[in-house]
């Protein structure tokens, strides 16, 4: 059996080889631009149409692929131009526009001439050129989930089996399926959705359940806001999940499998749903995968936009086809899940980590990471943050060293706030916490929560009370109804907080917030519930102050809160001869004033910033005020002759 | 949820008694289909009208109610006409440290509609979305399915504009 395996597997990959150096044909340069949706909002498929036409009819034969998110985000859309042969390594051009796209093609691809200008670095470690790995926050890294994103094509299973792709399940499926879950237990690869649940272990017990028929799910349903690693994967590298959900059906004896992508991401679910039909193609899914008696197939399951259903319990009652309402656990999933049948529900970084595992070894991969949780993590930057996009780095690393160091710190020369990690379940921890070595268990002591990975960086200028509302409204509207101390609990504590948010609550609403905060944890069923309070309990521990500002002073330390604060012109800055505020105003709330300042009138400011951003950076005379018993008179009009 | 539903128009009418009687071919008579079906039917009839759930449920031989729990609890699901062309305003921690609520005010403002109304003339419709995954473009706004990054009150102007000039010209061409 184990030969028959590992000739079909050769074959497919002589096959796919040989295909993807047709396409690429030795000599012929290539060009890629990454066009997940990270890319395409930022333009890419502007600049892709440009490269097309700048080519033009006759050099239809370069190639042009459209390859996915390589966690440069900062410096989209992102445009790799490889000339095998050539002098010059493949190189990365960042801040592409259409325009800059046709020079590139004429002065690189036709010409000589790399137009290092707008050169971000080069792909490989070369003489000539600095490249990607020479930056000084690839030190850091260690790219092991994200290795292929934004390097191969997405569309395109050849590609990935030309790279090896794939090779991990044909080994996978040569060795017992026991000895599959053994490999994953000692590697100590713990689910990477949040939790933190030994992958190994939750194998095991599905593989352990008697039953005729089983489940695999792997959980895409990346609600936090702020997360989007998930969804690089998906638009990047779907191969290498799909790999990763074989292997995993095949070491957990399960029969069918889904994947469930959130509707919100309609191109993952167009990339994903093109690589699973090419599997398919290729003998990777369906019956007798390469040669071997097993047989297994995936489908697509669209969740319908509800933050509960990441849950796995809700998950599964939304692929039921009922409302996603999470029950107790136990029964866990693994025993008693998907229509009654044992169920694994992996996340995707988790799935997509385990073709390396098998590939590369057990070992290899313990000796990532810290002891308690090995392997590396994928966040993903934004916010208050110069290099905005995504990043691996393995457990263990300092929140400084991400945030810093890899993230660039905080533009604008302002001040490092707080960072918003783990999303709604998560918490806001301030500079003091910044030296945490990342793991599972030292954010939970921490008061955060590693979630998915979501990073939001906050500057001097957010409130936290503010940020601490946000999330509580969120949650509040994603609360599924269930359990009443969930439902009722974060309305209240929403209420109270847009009290102090508006200055009329009583310092004693803390109290009665932090108790009701740790009733809801105590009595919701769900994750949801249970960790619906996390962004009000670390802000009232970390900054108490500002909630107590608001209360005591009516004042918004960050001059945020939309009741609390006020736009206002200073007299001494602002150039009468200058306009840009009252032609920009999107509600005409902007006057000139008796001495020919410009004034805003309170009543009709919507408060939008428009005028801060107009304001010529040479007057910047446009500031705003909190408490509002601060804020000036207003002048008069200026009299008409 | 907003005001009860307008009156279903013919042409809606029309698309929704060949959803129904195409279901068959297409899907299953089992209770996990539910929420493609209604995916799909909202995909095809651009909202879920009354009377498609109540096709829906007779196809499924399930309570009328079940039908109705199931899209009322899912943000995907609409009991709205879609305007022609649909504004979805990211409201992601992200966009919300970016000003993502001063975008959806302007939203509101320009188009005079609250989140999840469609404008009178059936034109725009305005929701939020929970996050798109872009949270490098903060704030954001998807537009028919583009995502616009970097949105500010006048960008939303812009857009605007945009799509009134693209009105104009084409009434003058027809």
């Amino acid at each position: 059996m184990s030969s028959e395996i590992a000739s079909a597997y050769q074959q497919l990959k002589e096959t796919s080889q040989s295909r993807w150096t047709d396409l690429i044909q030795g000599d012929k340069p290539v060009i890629m631009v990454g066009t997940a949706t990270c890319g395409r909002a930022a333009g890419a498929l502007d600049v892709l149409e440009s490269i097309r036409k700048t080519l033009g009819d006759d050099h239809q034969d370069i190639p042009v692929l459209e390859v996915g998110c390589i966690g440069h985000c900062y410096a989209e859309p992102l445009v790799i131009i490889a000339k095998p042969g050539g002098e010059y390594p493949p190189l990365l051009y960042g801040y592409v526009t259409p325009e800059i796209a046709q020079l590139l093609v004429r002065d690189y691809v036709f010409g000589e001439d790399p137009s290092l200008e707008f050169l971000l670095g080069a792909m490989e470690t070369n003489e000539l050129l600095p490249s990607m790995n020479d930056l000084p926050r690839s030190t850091y890294e260690h790219y092991i989930i994200l290795e292929n994103c934004g390097r191969i094509d997405p569309d395109n299973i050849d590609h990935y089996i030309a790279t090896g792709g794939y090779g991990a399940l044909a080994k996978s499926l040569q060795m017992q399926p026991e000895n599959v879950v053994e490999e994953i237990k000692k590697s100590g690869l713990r689910g990477r959705g949040g939790a933190g649940f030994s992958t190994g272990a939750k194998w095991q017990i599905c593989r352990d359940s008697e039953s005729d028929y089983k489940y695999i799910i792997c959980n895409a349903d990346e609600g936090d806001p702020g997360a989007f690693m998930d969804r690089a994967i998906l638009e990047s590298d779907p191969h290498s999940l799909i790999e990763g959900i074989v292997i995993a059906a095949y070491a957990a004896g399960t029969q069918e499998g889904y994947v469930y992508i959130r509707a919100e991401y309609p191109l993952a679910v167009q990339r994903v749903t093109k690589a699973i039909e090419q599997a398919r193609q290729s003998n990777l899914l369906g019956d007798n995968i390469v040669g071997s008696n097993f047989s297994f197939d995936i489908s697509v399951f669209q969740g319908s936009g509800a933050f509960v259903c990441g849950e796995e319990t809700a998950l599964i009652a939304s692929i039921e086809g009922r409302a996603g309402m999470p029950h107790h656990r136990p029964p866990f999933p693994a025993v008693n899940g998907l229509h009654g049948k044992p169920t694994i529900i992996n996340n995707v970084k988790t799935l997509a980590s385990v073709p390396r595992i098998i590939d590369r070894g057990a070992d290899w991969f313990s000796g990532i990471g810290l002891n308690a949780t090995k392997g590396t993590t994928v966040f993903a930057l934004a916010g208050k943050i110069t290099n905005t996009g995504l990043t691996e780095v393995p457990m263990g690393t300092t929140l400084r060293d991400v945030i810093f160091e890899i993230g660039g710190g905080i533009p604008e020369g302002r001040q490092f706030k707080a960072v918003q990690i783990g999303g709604p379940s998560g918490g806001c921890l301030p500079e003091s916490a910044l030296d945490l070595p990342i793991d599972f268990d030292s954010l939970r002591d921490a008061g955060a929560m590693m979630g998915s990975g979501g990073m939001v960086i906050l500057n001097e200028d957010d409130c936290m009370v503010d940020v601490a509302r946000y999330f509580l409204e969120f949650t509040q509207n994603e609360s599924c109804g269930k359990c009443t101390v969930c439902r009722l609990g974060t309305k209240q504590m929403l209420n109270m907080l847009d009290d102090i948010t508006k200055g009329e609550a009583k310092l004693e609403d803390l109290v009665t917030l932090e108790q009701l905060a740790h009733d809801i944890k105590a009595g919701s069923l769900c994750n949801l519930g249970k960790t619906a309070p996390n962004p009000v309990l670390t802000t009232l521990r970390y900054f108490r102050d500002e909630y107590e500002a608001h209360i005591h002073d009516k004042h918004c330390p960050a001059r945020r809160c939309y009741n609390l604060m006020a736009y206002y012109i200073l007299p001494e800055k602002c150039q009468r001869s200058c306009d840009a505020c009252v032609g920009t105003c999107t509600v005409e709330a902007i006057y000139q004033g008796k001495t020919g300042i410009k004034v805003i009138d309170q009543d009709k400011c919507v408060k939008c910033n428009t005028c801060v951003e107009a304001c010529p950076p040479q007057y910047n005379a446009i500031t705003r005020i909190s408490p509002l018993s601060e804020l000036p008179e207003a002048m008069p009009p200026m009299e008409k002759k | 949820m907003t005001d009860f539903p307008p009156e279903i128009t013919k042409e809606e009418m029309g698309k929704v008694s060949l959803f129904l009687s195409n279901i068959n071919s297409t899907f299953s008579k089992e209770r996990s289909n539910l929420i493609p079906i209604l995916q799909e039917a909202q995909n095809r009839i651009g909202y879920l009208p009354h009377e498609a759930m109540l096709g829906i449920a007779e196809f499924l031989d399930i309570p009328d109610i079940d039908v109705y729990s199931v899209v009322t609890f899912y943000n995907q699901f609409r009991l709205n006409p879609p305007g022609k062309h649909s504004i979805r305003v990211c409201m992601g921690t992200a966009c919300h440290v970016g000003g993502g609520t001063v975008i959806m005010d302007a939203w509101k403002r320009r188009l005079g509609i609250d989140k999840r109304q469609t404008t009178p003339d059936r034109e725009f419709d305005l929701d939020t979305v929970a996050c798109v995954g872009c949270c490098a473009m903060a704030p954001v706004t998807v537009i028919d399915e583009e995502v616009q990054g970097k949105i500010s009150p006048t960008r939303v102007d812009g857009i605007l504009l945009g799509y009134q000039i693209e009105r104009k010209k084409e009434s003058q061409s027809s």
